[in-house]
């Protein structure tokens, strides 16, 4: 029974990650991953946030009314971002206003939802936990590779200290200004994916359906 | 007896009315129960936070007239220091110590306060505190910076802010919000460097002396003279850029500060 502990907690990191398998929470992803503190703090609230509401819902799995499940889900999920976005304004005011509303989107982010559904609800307590952690972990790696080269090429800093000199303070580093615009982060998912898949082909997708040949085309000739 | 009645309720099933409304409301009990908790306990680390923001703020408006000042060959020495200002006489209450005046808190006790009639009333307050804590920042005496605690309804939330003007109050040095809770990317961008670059500079008193900083939404036209008043709105957010307007001409005015700033500003004619 170990392995499936350690499956519930490893599997999201790579194999089944959320980011790059399951393409959720993506917005917050392309959103937070400037710098890397940012990521860092946001990587933190979705793990305490999604730990914590997967071992609610799985303690009241058993009695979750069928007409309302939704709604006490996501009324546990909206308690605890508003406790963890409280502790973060206390305790990284700085860091907060940076993040601004998006640690109040938690709330919205469908890997917390989705894990409470497709998980929390059908299995026990420590591995629900187990399970929240490993996604938890799974989101943070993602949004840490991503504003680390974010933060790295596009300032030449990693949490502020200066690993390339950047040209306009005399190094040699020309910072490129593409890195701190949002779609540099759809650039580096997508990067990130595609190396994951040809990596491990087994997580490349089937295609719906495939495209026939052109009969037109055929005729014409 | 409650255990029994807790089990009888586990018991029922899932989807039985009384169930659901007992999970409900237990759930919701929980959860508002960890929220007013984390408020309540975090709520001193959070003001402190706040207070050393809003410290900032007034520390970098020094800090950008120093600059400006060595700059122009002048010694950039500068004394900052808090005073409380009798808003109806713009006389100083030297009474009161700034320290531990709370001008928010006063605002709403019916003691401290008066209400503004309606019709005055552009900046949508309803009361004002009768005092007001100023920062000024002195050069032997003489005052060369003078900070405004500002604020005004916006579009979702009142704006708490800053005006710093010259010593002689003809001048805009800066202007910032340090709370709001207005719509992200949006109206929020009244905090961006970009917007409030536009406010040092501007004049403050139109030809006759009376409050003329306006934010415009149809784009400021340099050929103009009111363009000396004048900053940009914000695209999206017409209804805070309004407010931030609203708010600056009933602060500037006779029922906010002007007593006060024409008591300040003839002094500085008079040197």
């Amino acid at each position: 029974m170990t392995s499936r502990r350690t499956r519930a907690l490893l599997d999201p990191v790579v194999e089944a990650n959320p980011i790059t398998l399951q393409i959720l929470g993506v917005c917050s992803a392309l959103a937070v991953t400037k710098t890397l503190a940012t990521a860092l703090v946001m990587s933190a609230a979705v793990i305490a946030v999604l730990t914590l509401s997967n071992a609610s819902v799985s303690v009241l799995r058993h009695h979750m009314p069928r007409h309302v499940r939704l709604i006490v889900e996501i009324t546990i999920v909206a308690s605890l971002v508003i406790t963890t976005d409280q502790i973060i304004k206390a305790f990284a005011y700085e860091l907060s206003k940076q993040l601004s509303v998006f640690v109040g989107l938690i709330v919205t982010n469908c890997i917390i939802i989705g894990r409470a559904e497709a998980f929390a609800m059908k299995n026990p307590v420590h591995l629900s936990v187990l399970d929240g952690l490993g996604n938890g972990l799974g989101y943070a790696a993602v949004l840490v590779i991503v504003g680390a080269t974010r933060e790295l090429f596009g300032v030449g800093t990693l949490l502020g200290l200066e690993i390339l000199p950047s040209a306009a303070e005399g190094g040699w580093y020309q910072p490129v200004t593409l890195m701190l615009l949002p779609p540099s982060a759809f650039f580096i998912i997508g990067f990130l994916i595609w190396g994951l898949r040809m990596w491990k082909p087994t997580q490349i997708e089937q295609p719906d359906y495939r495209i026939r040949p052109s009969t037109i085309t055929e005729s014409v000739r | 007896m409650a255990r029994m009645l807790l089990d009888r309720l586990m018991a029922l099933p899932n989807d039985s009315a009384t169930k659901t409304v007992a999970v409900a409301l237990g759930v919701c009990l929980a959860g508002s129960l960890l929220v007013a908790s984390a408020a309540v306990l975090l709520q001193p680390l959070q003001q402190a936070n706040q207070e050393r923001e809003r410290q900032k703020h007034i520390l970098e408006m020094v800090e950008s007239l120093r600059s400006s000042l060595e700059a122009g060959g002048e010694a950039g020495e500068l004394d900052v220091e808090a005073r409380v200002v009798d808003l109806a006489t713009g006389d100083y209450a030297t009474s009161i110590d700034p320290e531990t005046y709370d001008q928010r808190a006063a605002a709403s006790d019916p003691a401290q306060s008066i209400e503004i009639p309606p019709h005055r009333d552009i900046a949508g307050l309803t009361r004002r505190a009768r005092f007001a804590t100023v920062h000024l920042a002195l050069q032997d005496g003489k005052p060369r910076l003078v900070v405004l605690p500002v604020h005004g309804k916006g579009f979702a939330s009142t704006l708490y802010g800053y005006l710093g003007l010259t010593g002689d109050t003809r001048t805009v040095v800066g202007l910032v919000f340090y709370e709001h809770n207005e719509t992200p990317a949006l109206g929020a961008l009244i905090d961006s460097p970009k917007w409030r670059g536009q406010w040092p500079g501007k004049k403050v008193w139109g030809p006759l002396g009376d409050p003329a900083l306006e934010v415009v939404m149809t784009g400021v036209d340099p050929t103009l003279s009111e363009a000396q008043h004048q900053v940009d709105g914000l695209t999206g957010a017409t209804w805070t850029s309004r407010g931030v307007s609203n708010l600056l001409g009933f602060w500037l005015g006779d029922d906010g500060f002007g007593p006060y700033l024409r008591k300040l500003g003839r002094e500085g004619d008079e040197r």
